[in-house]
C-alpha cells in the first residue's frame, strides 16, 4: 500500500525489555515504523501492549533496548525525540475544569513555536470549532477523543501513537476515526501506530501489523498477507456428499459434524467458478460465507495451539 | 519555564483552590474579629474601665490566682509564670501589649495561625499539585511533551512558592481589612517588646528591645511564610509519592495535628525536637513563650525546618524524574 512512498523509518524499536520486580513482562520487542503507514499493534488484553506503548512515549523506562524516534534516542535526546511524537495513551484525559481551547493552550505552551494559527488549524481538522470554548467536562467521549487527537497533532509530529483509539466510541465514531487515521497517514504522511485487541479493526485500517502475545512479538507483516492465509469459506450444501466431492477437486475440504463444509478462500473469481460448477451439477448452495479469522484463530495458527490467556 | 509556570497557574486557578482558601480565611477572620470584639466588651463591662493598665493588672492577678491552685502541672505553671513576668514587664515599661487596632489583631492572629491554620491552607494547594495529575490521568499528557521531567516538577514547585506567597499576602490583607472594620485601622507604629529569652523556666529580659508594630508584623509574616514554604514542600513530596490526593492530605493533616499535640507534651522527650511539626510554632520565639522542649531556639527551628524541606525537595525530584507512570 505504501510501496510508492519512500520507506523512511520514523520509529525504530530494538530489543525492548521491561522487568518489574523480578518478573520480565516484555521479552525483547523489535519493530519499525515507516513514513505514511498505519501500523497495527495487535494483542489480547494483558499481552503487554500498554506497557510497550508507555515505554515508547517515555512514561516507563525500559529495562533494556533502544527506542528511536526520527533518529533521536528517546533516552538520550528526550526533548528532540518527543518533538516528533504525538500520542494518546489510553483515554484522552484532559483537564475537565478548563475549556477545550484552554487545554490546547496548555499543550501549545509546552511546545516550541506553536501559535494560534496552528491551534485553529487542528481544531478545524478534528471538527471541534463549535464547542472548543466549552468546558471539557461537558464533552462527550467522542469529543474528548477528538480533542485528544488535536493535542497530539498540535506539534506537527511525524509519528502518532494511539492506544485503542476506537475504545468507547459508537459505530459512526469508530468509522470516522478510521477514516481520519487513514487520512493522516495517506495525506499528511504521518506514521500512525495503533494498538488494538480487535482484529477486525486492525484489518480495516492498518497496512502492517505486529502481533504480540505474552510480552513478545509473534509476527510482523502486511495485514493482507497475514490474514490471507487464514480466511475461510463456510458452505452449506445439499446434497452434502455430492457438493463435497465437487469442491474436493479444487481444494482441501473439511466437513464439520453439523454438516458445514469449510474450504480455504482464494479469491472472488475462484469462488464464483466453484459455485457455478456446484449449481450446474444440481447441488443447492444454501449458504456461503466468507469468514475472517478471529484473533483467536490467528493466534492458534501462529502459535500452533497456544490460546489466549 | 515561564510558560510552564503560567500553565500551572492556569490549572490552579481553574481548580479554584485559591478562591476556596481565600474564602475560608475571610470567614475565619470575620469570626475571630467578632469573638475578639465580644471579649473586649466583656472585659470592659467587668472592670468598668477602658484603661489598659487596669485591665492588664487584673489579668496578672487572675493568673496569679490560678497559680495558687495545686492541681496545676509544672509545665503549665512555668508557662503562666512567664506570662506574668512578661505582662509585668510591659506594665513596668508603660507599653500597652494590645494596642487596639487591626495591626494588633493581625499580630495575635498570625501568632495563632502559624502552627496549624496556615499550614492547612498551604496543604490544600500543595497536596494535589502532582497527585491530581495522576488521579486525573493528565500526568500522561504532561510527561509526553518535549519537556524534561525535572522542568515540569520545577514549574510546579515555583507555582507552589507563588501560591504560598499569595496566601500569606491575602491573609494579611484580609485580616487587616476585616478586623479594621471593628477595631480601626490604626496601630502600625505602636511599640512592641520583643527579644524575651526563656531560660530554665525564667524570663530573661536583658536582651529585650522595643520595635514598632509594623516591623514586628513583618518579621512574624516572614517567619509564617517560611513555615508555610516548609509545610508546602513536605506536602509536595507526599503529592509526588502518593497517587491519591486524599491520602496525601490525610498524612500531612495527621502530622500537623500531632505537632500541636506533641508541642504540649514532649518536654521530657528530647529527640522530638528534631521533628518538623514540633518546630512549626516559630513566631513564639518572637513573643517569648517557653519552647516545647528546653533548648529550642529560633535558629534551631529554622535549621531543622530547612533540613526537612531540603530533603523533601531532593526526594521529590529524585522520585519524579525516575518514576514509571502506569
Amino acid at each position: 500500500m505504501n510501496n510508492n512512498m519512500n520507506k523512511e523509518i520514523t520509529l525504530s524499536v530494538q530489543g525492548l525489555r521491561k522487568t518489574i520486580g523480578k518478573k520480565e513482562i516484555i521479552h525483547g520487542i523489535d519493530f519499525e515504523l515507516h513514513r505514511g503507514e498505519v501500523f497495527g499493534f495487535l494483542g489480547p488484553n494483558g499481552a503487554g501492549k500498554t506497557t510497550t506503548i508507555r515505554m515508547l512515549v517515555g512514561l516507563i523506562q525500559p529495562t533494556a533496548g533502544t527506542i528511536e524516534i526520527c533518529g533521536y534516542d528517546l533516552k538520550k535526546n528526550f526533548t528532540e525525540a518527543m518533538e516528533n511524537l504525538g500520542c494518546i495513551v489510553e483515554n484522552p484525559e484532559l483537564y475537565p475544569y478548563l475549556s477545550g481551547w484552554e487545554n490546547l493552550q496548555l499543550f501549545a505552551n509546552m511546545l516550541p513555536k506553536i501559535g494560534i494559527e496552528r491551534m485553529n488549524e487542528v481544531v478545524e481538522l478534528v471538527g471541534l470549532q463549535q464547542r472548543i470554548n466549552d468546558k471539557v467536562q461537558t464533552y462527550s467521549l467522542g469529543m474528548r477523543q477528538r480533542l485528544g487527537i488535536a493535542q497530539a497533532l498540535l506539534g506537527r509530529p511525524k509519528v502518532l501513537i494511539l492506544d485503542e483509539p476506537t475504545n468507547g466510541l459508537d459505530p459512526s465514531g469508530i468509522r470516522e476515526m478510521r477514516q481520519f487515521i487513514r487520512f493522516l497517514a495517506e495525506q499528511e504522511g504521518l506514521s500512525v501506530f495503533v494498538s488494538s485487541h480487535l482484529l477486525s479493526e486492525i484489518q480495516l485500517m492498518c497496512d502492517r501489523v505486529a502481533i504480540i502475545s505474552k510480552g513478545q512479538v509473534l509476527q510482523v507483516g502486511e495485514v493482507r498477507e497475514l490474514l490471507g492465509q487464514q480466511e475461510r469459506l463456510l458452505w452449506k450444501l445439499s446434497p452434502l456428499e455430492k457438493g463435497t466431492a465437487i469442491l474436493e477437486k479444487h481444494t482441501e475440504v473439511t466437513v464439520t459434524e453439523e454438516g458445514q463444509v469449510i474450504t480455504a478462500y482464494v479469491d472472488g473469481h475462484q469462488t464464483g467458478l466453484w459455485i457455478q460448477q456446484l449449481v450446474e451439477a444440481g447441488v443447492m448452495v444454501q449458504e456461503m460465507n466468507r469468514q475472517v479469522p478471529t484473533l483467536e484463530d490467528l493466534f492458534l495458527h501462529i502459535t500452533g495451539g497456544e490460546t489466549i490467556d | 519555564m515561564i510558560n510552564l509556570v503560567f500553565n500551572e497557574i492556569t490549572k490552579l486557578l481553574g481548580k479554584r483552590r485559591l478562591l476556596v482558601v481565600t474564602l475560608i480565611m475571610a470567614m475565619l477572620m470575620a469570626v475571630f474579629t467578632y469573638a475578639q470584639a465580644k471579649e473586649i466588651e466583656r472585659t470592659r463591662e467587668r472592670l468598668g474601665t477602658e484603661d489598659w493598665r487596669t485591665t492588664l493588672q487584673q489579668q496578672i492577678i487572675d493568673t496569679q490566682n490560678r497559680l495558687g491552685s495545686t492541681r496545676i502541672s509544672d509545665e503549665w505553671r512555668q508557662t503562666l509564670q512567664i506570662r506574668i513576668a512578661q505582662q509585668q514587664y510591659y506594665l513596668d515599661n508603660d507599653i500597652n501589649p494590645a494596642e487596639p487596632g487591626a495591626p494588633t489583631f493581625l499580630r495575635g492572629f498570625i501568632e495563632n495561625s502559624v502552627q496549624l491554620l496556615l499550614p492547612l491552607m498551604v496543604m490544600v494547594i500543595a497536596a494535589d499539585l502532582v497527585s491530581s495529575e495522576k488521579s486525573l490521568g493528565t500526568i500522561k499528557l504532561l510527561l509526553t511533551r518535549p519537556v524534561k521531567r525535572w522542568r515540569i516538577l520545577l514549574s510546579k514547585y515555583i507555582t507552589l512558592i507563588l501560591a504560598v506567597s499569595f496566601i500569606i499576602f491575602i491573609f494579611g490583607l484580609l485580616g487587616y481589612l476585616i478586623s479594621g472594620l471593628v477595631f480601626g485601622y490604626k496601630g502600625w507604629m505602636a511599640p512592641v517588646i520583643s527579644g524575651f529569652v526563656v531560660q530554665g523556666g525564667e524570663l530573661d529580659t536583658a536582651s529585650t528591645f522595643i520595635i514598632p508594630q509594623w516591623q514586628y508584623l513583618l518579621m512574624a509574616f516572614g517567619l509564617a511564610w517560611f513555615v508555610s514554604i516548609v509545610v508546602g514542600t513536605l506536602s509536595f513530596l507526599l503529592s509526588v509519592l502518593v497517587r491519591s490526593t486524599a491520602a496525601g492530605m490525610g498524612i500531612m493533616l495527621a502530622a500537623l495535628i500531632s505537632g500541636t499535640i506533641l508541642s504540649n507534651m514532649v518536654s521530657s522527650w528530647e529527640a522530638a525536637k528534631y521533628l518538623f511539626m514540633v518546630n512549626l510554632n516559630i513566631t513564639s520565639y518572637l513573643t517569648g513563650q517557653s519552647p516545647p522542649i528546653e533548648g529550642m531556639t529560633l535558629g534551631f527551628s529554622v535549621t531543622i525546618l530547612t533540613i526537612w524541606a531540603a530533603v523533601a525537595l531532593f526526594l521529590s525530584f529524585f522520585v519524579f524524574t525516575r518514576q514509571d507512570v502506569y
